[in-house]
């Protein structure tokens, strides 16, 4: 029998086991470490693996793959696709799919145009109208998901031609639809950049707030007798964090400097990643990915969580195809077409999304699209057709889904589901 | 060693009482007229053969059905559990025997799953001292409450589960075949764990098909036989009384057994 003599006394309340293995200090850390990668617990060790190998390759074929111009124009193509996939992160943590990312995207790219060039609507509500209307396509998949049963896979796969003739038809004959180049829309996507001292302020932002947070958490859980974090480790991995910011952000400056729609495309992770830990909505999407019955006698409202996951993505993707106009400066039949769609769900797959549901971040979306992206780059570099490229991006996508499923087995046998 | 149906405390008012209990699905009564009473810091075993109505029982007490006919009370106050949640308002906290944990959240969002303190930013420290709290009263073994579900043995899964349903402070708690699929240690954990939830005043009403398990912990026994009451025993009852006020027959393996034991006992007892 377990009593208060088994239990250390005087010991913190979570690490009073006997049985629980001291993983204090950096040794403990390092360890704890090297046994969650042994179970499969993965994170994004994988992409950080794929990246130093991606970045290996193509610079020792070209030199300019990492020259600080490329990188830039590596981080306005991120921001289009990776708003797409930060919104099929939603929808894979509850363990479902949307496959129309692409043409909802290139849907709301011909809104744009239509309303605002052809129409002359004011450039905001045309702006707005298009996301509405993601919104609104998101809910019919989750009313279609949630009324009638019927599979997301199937929804959105119908949803990916019929969308994408939608888009073919307003677009009309002409086809594409070119964006006045001097607008600020255009200017966002194609120009508009950080000043260098935004850039520099920015990044001591991460740091200053992950040790002030960690600090004030860590002081919490002391009063409370919980184990808690040292300031020292705090304090160095806000210092490693910052140092490395201020270095990407130098960097950057060499060039043209940050693009300011990455910024708003790392600015909504960091939303969606708050939304996604650290409230009940985000708890609610994890758990009903993990076992939507139990999610469902504790008391959540399912069908309310499925559809607030399926109108966010398709809401973003919209976003992101709006952005992707502003990007190429024309609204035309090929938006949202080709690899676009595939790009979005491997971007979150290969940071490290289960498409199985109940397992993810939204940083996964900024990692998996820079690995995306840099593939991309990399192969338009060399000058290779894109018959290659698709090949290629292929299978890293296939690459990642072995990685997720694999771990996913090495998981359930290790108990960490 | 049949005791009469009111119960020898009737001194003590019931937490929850029931009264002539009918429930009809079509043409068949799965329930006819039954009486049962739960006191607070009393385990009640609920035992009966497949289709005896066990289920249909704490059903109604955990507000999944109505009954078709029939009283029910809680502390004096005639009630109506019409649905699940208003049964839980009430204070009758019900573990089902699939546990419906998420295996991939920790033990505290396990715990606290849907009634998170401070919803748009979780307040998990609090949240992590309560359930130490919860599983330290419990003297639960749980090494800790940070590791997925998926981590943790079945025994360490019902601890959970049990926990889970006493974060609403509940009066009685309906535990649906809890020691099914565990294995010897984990059994004697999880009863342990029971007889803790009793001493917290709660009264426990559990269904079980394992008689050990029962006479371990049971204050009352409850029979049930197609749908009737048939007998409430004490823990001291033999085998062969339960199984004969269970299957409704005398002449029965349990029986003959016994019948076997006692010539065997008396031919050694002879010079």
């Amino acid at each position: 029998m377990t009593t208060a003599s088994d239990r250390n006394p005087g010991a913190l309340l979570d690490r009073s086991d006997e049985r629980l293995k001291d993983r204090s200090g950096a040794k403990g850390a390092i360890k704890g470490f090297l046994d969650r990668v042994r179970s499969g617990d993965l994170g994004s060790l994988p992409v950080v693996v794929g990246l130093v190998l991606i970045c290996t390759i193509f610079q020792t074929l070209n030199p300019v793959f990492l020259s600080p111009n490329n990188l830039v124009n590596l981080l306005f193509d991120c921001s289009t696709v990776g708003i797409i996939s930060l919104g099929i992160v939603c929808v894979l943590m509850v363990g479902e799919i949307d496959l129309s990312v692409g043409s909802v995207s290139g849907l709301s790219s011909a809104l744009l145009g239509v309303l605002w060039v052809q129409w002359g609507w004011p450039v905001a509500l045309a702006i707005v109208t298009a996301m509405a209307v993601g919104f609104v396509t998101g809910c019919v998949y989750a009313f279609l998901l949630n009324r009638l049963g019927m599979p997301s896979f199937v929804s959105t796969l119908s949803g990916l031609l019929a969308f994408l003739g939608l888009q073919l038809y307003i677009l009309g004959p002409t086809g594409s639809i070119n964006l006045p180049y001097d607008s600020p829309l255009v200017n966002f996507g194609q120009l508009l950049v950080m000043p260098h001292w935004v850039s520099y302020t920015l990044a001591v932002a991460p740091g200053v707030l992950a040790l002030v947070l960690g600090y004030r958490k860590a002081q919490r859980r002391q009063a409370a007798g919980l184990s808690s974090r040292s300031f020292g480790g705090l304090l160095l991995q806000a210092v490693a964090i910052t140092l490395a910011l201020e270095l990407v952000a130098y960097y950057l400056n060499l060039s043209r400097g940050v693009p300011w729609m990455f910024a708003l495309f790392v600015g909504l992770v960091v939303a969606m990643n708050y939304a996604l830990k650290r409230t009940q909505w985000g708890r609610s999407m994890t758990a009903v990915g993990g076992n939507r019955e139990a999610a469902r006698r504790a008391g959540i409202n399912v069908r309310l969580i499925y559809t607030s996951a399926f109108a966010l993505c398709a809401t973003l993707a919209a976003t992101g195809g709006l952005l992707s106009a502003a990007r190429l400066a024309t609204a035309s039949q090929q938006a949202g077409t080709g690899d676009v769609n595939l790009n979005a769900i491997a971007a979150a797959v290969i940071g490290g999304t289960s498409l199985f549901g109940g397992r993810g971040s939204a940083y996964s979306a900024l990692l998996g699209i820079i690995v995306i992206q840099s593939i991309a780059s990399g192969l338009t570099l060399l000058d290779l057709s894109s018959s290659l490229r698709y090949m290629i991006t292929g299978c890293v996508l296939a690459i990642a889904v072995i990685v997720d499923s694999l771990a996913r087995r090495s998981r359930v046998s290790h108990g960490r589901a | 060693m049949a005791i009469p149906d009111t119960p020898s405390t009737t001194s003590r008012q019931p937490v929850l009482s029931l009264r002539g209990i009918s429930k009809n699905f079509g043409a068949v009564s799965a329930l006819t007229d039954v009486d049962l009473d739960i006191n607070a810091g009393e385990i009640v075993a609920l035992v009966g053969d497949n289709g005896a109505g066990k289920s249909t029982l704490v059903k109604i007490l955990a507000g999944a059905h109505m009954p078709s006919s029939g009283s029910i009370t809680f502390d004096g106050q005639p009630v109506t559990l019409a649905n699940p949640a208003a049964a839980l308002k009430l204070g009758i906290a019900t573990v089902f025997q699939d546990l419906a944990l998420c295996e991939n959240l920790d033990v505290v969002a396990n715990i606290f799953l849907g009634r998170e303190l401070h919803p748009l930013r979780l307040d998990e420290v609090s949240m992590e001292v309560r359930a130490w709290t919860l599983l330290n009263e419990l003297s639960a073994r749980i090494p800790s409450v940070r590791e997925p579900v998926a981590s943790l043995s079945g025994g360490q899964r019902q601890t959970v589960a049990i926990a889970r349903s006493l974060l609403m402070e509940p009066r009685v708690i309906l535990l649906d075949e809890p020691t099914a699929a565990l294995g010897v240690a984990q059994t004697a954990e999880v009863l342990n764990l029971i007889e803790r939830v009793r001493d917290r005043g709660l009264g426990v009403v559990m269904i079980s098909h394992n008689m050990e398990d029962v006479r371990a912990v049971a204050d009352r026994i409850v029979v049930l036989r197609l749908g009737r009451n048939n007998g409430i025993f004490l823990p001291g009852a033999s085998n062969q009384e339960l199984v004969t006020a269970i299957t409704g027959a005398d002449d029965n393996a349990v029986s003959r057994r016994g019948k076997r034991t006692a010539e065997a006992k008396a031919e050694g007892e002879r010079p």
